[in-house]
């Protein structure tokens, strides 16, 4: 049985950027713990000898030329942003 | 009749004939989008100005070469960004998104056919969900009967052309999304082969599984709305530059000698009895029709769900770190400092089911449980790809229940996660495999809920499965059933 405890939820939590509330944590615990409990199931097979798929085409890499070109002008690119100041996305402080 | 009983072929034939106009296919849409969706509540945002008038613009421009999408109403779901219109993902975290900076290469395709883009469809949250209950903003419901959920994610999408609002629609399917609510609204949807069409513009989930497919009402159209939707992308690195098929060529094909798979796995305990005669009755059409089935086995079925469960919510932890509160989205107004600001925005912003996958895939890829989790699972995608492959080696199609159960209650299922994820069994190893599924109409239940036929194909051999559905479709009458809304007969 997989135990995942509140500290390790917290710490999850943290690394995912998510705030959750003590009654959050409590429901996640439990959540997480029945999800990765039937996750488990996958240990029946023995997969020592078998390939990790990462997606199913047989793709190769494809290079563009590096050249600059017409995409998002910087008025655009900021019309849909929160907050903003001279031309940039502006954010709360980083230092307290 | 509405005039979204026809088919493309002969809106096009009433448009040239002049019996019709774009403006009328387009106020129809909107009337019966008044009419009805107060019932259905398929659609977040509607377009109408605009849409009205591209209408006039297209009648003024029809000629003998238009497209045989010309002026067809359509349907978008909202985790396809469209230029100008907003796109939320059904998640409050976008709810100020008003004005997305460019069209999907899909809706960009559907725009240079002259389709007219009539609103944004419902969804789960970032498409996170099989009932449509994990909306932000409403609960779609199942036209054929409204106490039912009309599945999901793609919820919005299968409703809005089961209920006649709008002529087809797109929708999007990482484990299932298209091909169950399809299955729910007893419309056609298909999951192309992964990489057939341009994500450029879907708003990532899970970027391994993840494929935009169309909705219809017949087999037919859904070739052509497929056809004008493919092709290589250079904006999407996945984007497979393949020869594309003349799909509608293949639909009038004989299915005479046809090699029928049905995996002894999709029949067995948890699928319906209901489902289970559907499916068996649909094969003895395809006997009668002479082609010929056996039983097989996808011998790894049973841990598709768990893999799936572990990749996408992996993936979509990466992808949805992009909504930060930086460049577009809602910010918190409650942080003082900029990670305060990533947390409470992201918590703020967005709904328990996506904080649920966001934190099992983060856990999941986090240091100590990655080997264990994320590349087992990567491991086990393996043997279910190898399943398909083998069955593929003998067979030219698999064929099998879209789903375990016909749709179930609003309300039944949403507070169960693995309940809820259950419901994918039957559609998630498709997508784990890259391999196209197509869910049609074949039979109701005795509540009067439709039953869908999951049909699936080879890598890129949608040509067989357009074959198929076709065959059964001319050979059955389960399509031509409407729901009955507002005042329908």
């Amino acid at each position: 049985m997989a135990e995942i405890s509140k500290e390790q939820v917290k710490h999850v939590a943290h690394l995912a950027r998510l705030a959750l509330s003590e009654d959050e944590v409590e429901k996640m615990t439990k959540q997480l713990g029945d999800i990765i409990d039937y996750a488990e199931l996958l240990n029946e097979l023995d997969t020592d000898n078998v390939e990790p798929t990462t997606h199913t085409l047989d793709l190769k890499n494809v290079m563009r030329k590096d050249e600059p070109r017409k995409w998002i002008n910087k008025e655009d690119a900021l019309k849909n942003a929160p907050d903003q100041q001279a031309g940039q996305f502006r954010v709360p402080s980083i230092l307290e | 009749m509405s005039l979204f009983d026809y088919t493309l072929k002969e809106l096009q034939e009433k448009l040239h004939n002049k019996e019709i106009t774009v403006s009328d296919l387009v106020s129809d849409s909107y009337t019966r989008i008044r009419d009805v969706d107060d019932q259905v509540k398929a659609f977040l945002t509607l377009d109408e100005e605009n849409a009205m008038e591209k209408a006039k613009q297209l009648d003024e421009q029809l000629g003998a070469d238009a497209s045989i999408l010309y002026g067809v109403p359509l349907g978008v779901k909202d985790n396809i960004v469209t230029k100008g219109l907003r796109t939320t993902c059904a998640s409050q975290f976008l709810d100020n998104f008003n004005d997305p900076l460019y069209d999907a290469t899909v809706v960009q395709k559907l725009d240079e056919q002259n389709t007219v883009t009539i609103g944004k469809l419902n969804m789960d949250e970032f498409a996170m969900g099989s009932s449509n209950e994990n909306s932000s903003y409403q609960k779609t419901r199942n036209p054929w009967n409204t106490d039912y959920v009309p599945g999901g994610s793609s919820g919005g999408s299968a409703a809005a052309v089961a209920a006649r609002e709008v002529f087809f629609s797109l929708g999007s399917d990482t484990g299932g999304s298209i091909r169950q609510p399809a299955a729910f609204c007893g419309v056609v949807g298909l999951k192309p082969t992964y990489g057939l069409v341009s994500r450029f513009g879907l708003v990532a989930f899970a970027s391994s599984l993840d494929q935009i497919g169309p909705i219809t009402r017949t087999v037919e159209d859904n070739a052509h709305l497929l056809q004008a939707i493919v092709g290589h992308d250079q904006m999407d690195a996945t984007s497979a530059d393949i020869e594309i098929p003349n799909y509608s060529e293949a639909l009038h094909q004989d299915v005479k000698g046809l090699k029928i798979a049905v995996p002894s796995e999709y029949l067995q305990e948890g699928v319906n009895q209901e489902v289970r005669e559907s499916v068996l009755n649909a094969l003895k059409v395809y006997e009668d029709m002479g082609a010929t089935w056996e039983e097989v086995s996808l011998p790894h079925s049973k841990y598709a769900v768990a893999a799936y469960y572990l990749l996408s919510s992996s993936e979509a932890s990466a992808n949805l770190a992009r909504f930060d509160g930086v460049r577009y989205g809602v910010r918190s107004e409650n942080a003082n400092n900029m990670l305060d600001m990533f947390k409470m925005s992201r918590s703020e912003g967005f709904g328990d089911e996506v904080k649920r996958r966001i934190m099992l895939g983060t856990f999941a890829l986090s240091s100590g449980y990655y080997d264990a989790y994320y590349k087992k699972a990567q491991k086990v995608r393996t043997l279910i790809k190898n399943d398909f492959d083998k069955v593929f080696e003998d067979y030219d199609i698999i064929i099998g229940p879209t789903t375990p159960t016909p749709a179930f209650k609003i309300g039944e299922k949403i507070d169960d996660p693995l309940t809820m994820y259950a419901n994918d069994i039957l559609t998630i190893p498709v997508n784990l495999a890259g391999v196209p599924g197509m869910s049609i109409p074949c039979g109701f239940s005795s509540e009067g809920l439709p039953i869908g036929l999951q049909l699936i194909g080879k890598h890129f051999d949608e040509q067989t499965i357009f074959k198929a559905a076709h065959a059964f479709e001319k050979a059955t009458d389960h399509h031509k059933k409407r729901p009955a809304l507002g005042g329908d007969q």
